[in-house]
């Protein structure tokens, strides 16, 4: 039962099926790993103006982390950049919440789905991976800094 | 699942009474199946018991006081020492240094050799051999110390198959090899590794060889006199011990030539303002109040195991991992990653599943109460070397029972169902 609140079928069918997979033109990159457990992603932002055009990854590492990216993907392209940032903080805000939040869906919309993860503290850096390395390309982006980095955390 | 094929097993039943944890129950009353004793061992009431007594009877600071408990403290503490020389088989109890774990064991050796003088001492034009398959505890220091001393780190590489690939031997350990430092099992791989030829090739050369035991000593007879190495590390908290114990054993006329490396009460002869002298070894590395309820705990192990003999230990996990390499085989899409026979092998096996990611592989596991390790064990190297970002590691100890093999097994096929 319990297994069922952190692995929801809509984690499942993006971790099968991810979204914007792929590394493809961006503004800025960066690579960040997570050292517990070897995932990795190289994570490029590309923006239009104060718009998201596009976030596109390649990583490798577990269903959680796999479907985390394929929902940022979702969440953030076509988004300014403001609204962008209020969709990580919130989602950061869901994963801190070590279960006791259920997010809120107008604004999250198919990462509530990662409420049950926050239970689960070894997960939790799983699923903030790619949104980790998204806020930190975002601001090289931004910031017009070197566009390849090394990171952990 | 009919067990009576297995040899050499010991009396689990009665062993897995000492050991309360074992009879814990998960997630609404799955029995806990422990695996992942190649990270820490559970430890008997016995050490549980002794630790009490410690701290319940005689509690006190060691080599200080004349008081009572002083004394018995001391006597504890120095009784624990004259154990672990016994169950390594070290010529002298004086060549047994408590530290708090094997890091810090081999972080020792590191410093001893970077601060010492001619003829150990580690420099620009001195070479510093370790291979592909070290616990990161016996990688980092030496990289450290490269680092520092603008000495060259070199590696043995790893065969296909898990091993160590010996040939290039004469072009690794040379003249200019200072120390050579190696683990005599693999965390990750499990495999038991040929130290006694490294051992003779160092000796040719005039190198010292260091051996981390971490995952040798709590499994098998070590004996410290037969491998002819120069240092053996360990941890307490791998062998039924409290965590915040480990040991450094040491040759006596090296540990009477290298110099301290932590400075502090206990391990001096004489302080003055202008210098200080030091006491001999072992307490002259040995700042500070050591670990004492930790090294009675160790001592308290060392009983419990030796009373068990270690060789029916080695016996007991031999016939297990047997067992287990046998039945997960018959796992679709596993792939052992080390070694796929019992030959020259620990109990730890490391293995990937499909395309299913490790953390993914534990969760569903702990979910039927299966505890095994995910990841890169500390060992990322070796993960490059197979291509893999992480592995799942299932390692077994003494009280481990082929029925939990079984249950790992109808674990796995219950994972791949859940991702399938």
């Amino acid at each position: 039962m319990k297994l069922d609140s952190m692995y929801q079928e809509i984690i499942l069918d993006h971790y099968r099926n991810p979204h914007g997979k792929g590394l493809r033109d961006g503004d800025a990159e960066v690579h960040h790993v997570n050292p517990t457990c070897g995932d990795e992603i190289t994570l490029r932002v590309r923006l239009d103006g104060a718009v998201v055009a596009d976030v596109s990854y390649d990583s490798q590492g577990c269903s959680i982390s796999q479907a985390s990216a394929s929902v940022l993907n979702d969440l953030v392209v076509g988004k300014s950049v403001g609204e962008a940032q209020q969709i990580q903080e919130a989602f950061l805000e869901l994963m801190q919440s070590k279960g006791q939040s259920e997010g809120d869906e107008d604004l999250l919309e198919d990462a509530v789905a990662f409420a049950g993860v926050s239970k689960y503290p070894a997960r939790v850096k799983c699923a903030l991976l790619s949104w980790m390395a998204w806020k930190d390309a975002t601001a090289k982006a931004l910031g017009g800094q070197p566009a390849i980095t090394e990171t952990t955390d | 699942m009919t067990h009576s094929h297995l040899t050499g097993l010991l009396d689990t039943d009665a062993i897995r009474k000492d050991f309360p944890v074992l009879s814990r129950q998960l997630h609404d009353g799955k029995p806990l199946v422990y695996l992942d004793n190649a990270a820490t061992s559970q430890k008997p009431r016995q050490v549980l018991d002794a630790l009490n007594a410690y701290y319940e009877q005689h509690n006190a600071n060691v080599h200080r006081g004349v008081h009572v408990l002083a004394e018995e403290a001391t006597a504890l503490y120095e009784g624990a020492r004259d154990k672990v020389a016994a169950f390594v088989n070290a010529p002298s109890r004086n060549e047994v240094i408590f530290t708090k774990n094997a890091s810090e064991s081999l972080n020792l050796v590191a410093n001893m050799l970077g601060w010492a003088e001619e003829p150990y001492k580690v420099d620009a034009d001195s070479e510093i051999v370790i291979t592909e398959m070290e616990h990161h505890s016996n990688i980092v220091p030496w990289q450290l110390l490269a680092q520092r001393t603008g000495a060259k780190l070199k590696w043995f590489s790893l065969t296909d198959e898990g091993r160590l690939d010996l040939s290039n031997i004469d072009e690794l350990i040379t003249e200019k090899t200072k120390i050579v430092s190696v683990t005599l099992v693999s965390n990750l791989l499990g495999t038991v590794n040929p130290v006694e030829e490294i051992v003779r090739k160092a000796q040719s050369v005039g190198a010292l060889v260091c051996i981390d035991a971490s995952q040798a000593a709590p499994h098998a007879v070590l004996d410290v006199q037969a491998l002819e190495a120069d240092f053996v590390a360990f941890t307490g908290h791998k062998m039924l011990a409290p965590t915040g114990i480990g040991v450094l054993w040491g040759r006596q006329e090296l540990l009477e030539d290298l110099p301290p490396f932590l400075g502090g009460g206990e391990m001096i002869e004489t302080v003055t303002m202008g210098s200080s002298t030091y006491a001999p070894a072992p307490h002259k590395f040995e700042a500070g109040t050591p670990p004492i309820a930790q090294a009675v705990g160790l001592g308290a192990a060392i009983d419990y195991l030796s009373a068990i003999g270690m060789d029916k230990v080695a016996a007991h996990e031999h016939a297990i991992t047997a067992y287990a390499i046998e039945r997960l085989a018959e796992v679709p899409d596993l792939r052992i990653i080390g070694p796929r026979t019992a030959v020259d092998r620990g109990a730890a096996i490391s293995f990937t599943l499909g395309d299913i990611h490790p953390h993914d592989v534990g969760q569903v596991l702990d979910e039927q109460g299966i505890a095994v390790r995910v990841g890169h064990h500390c060992a990322r190297p070796v993960c490059l070397r197979y291509g893999i970002p992480a592995t799942t590691r299932a390692s077994f100890y003494l009280y481990s029972t082929p029925g939990e093999v079984d249950a790992l097994i109808d674990g796995l096929h219950h994972v791949r169902n859940f991702f399938g």
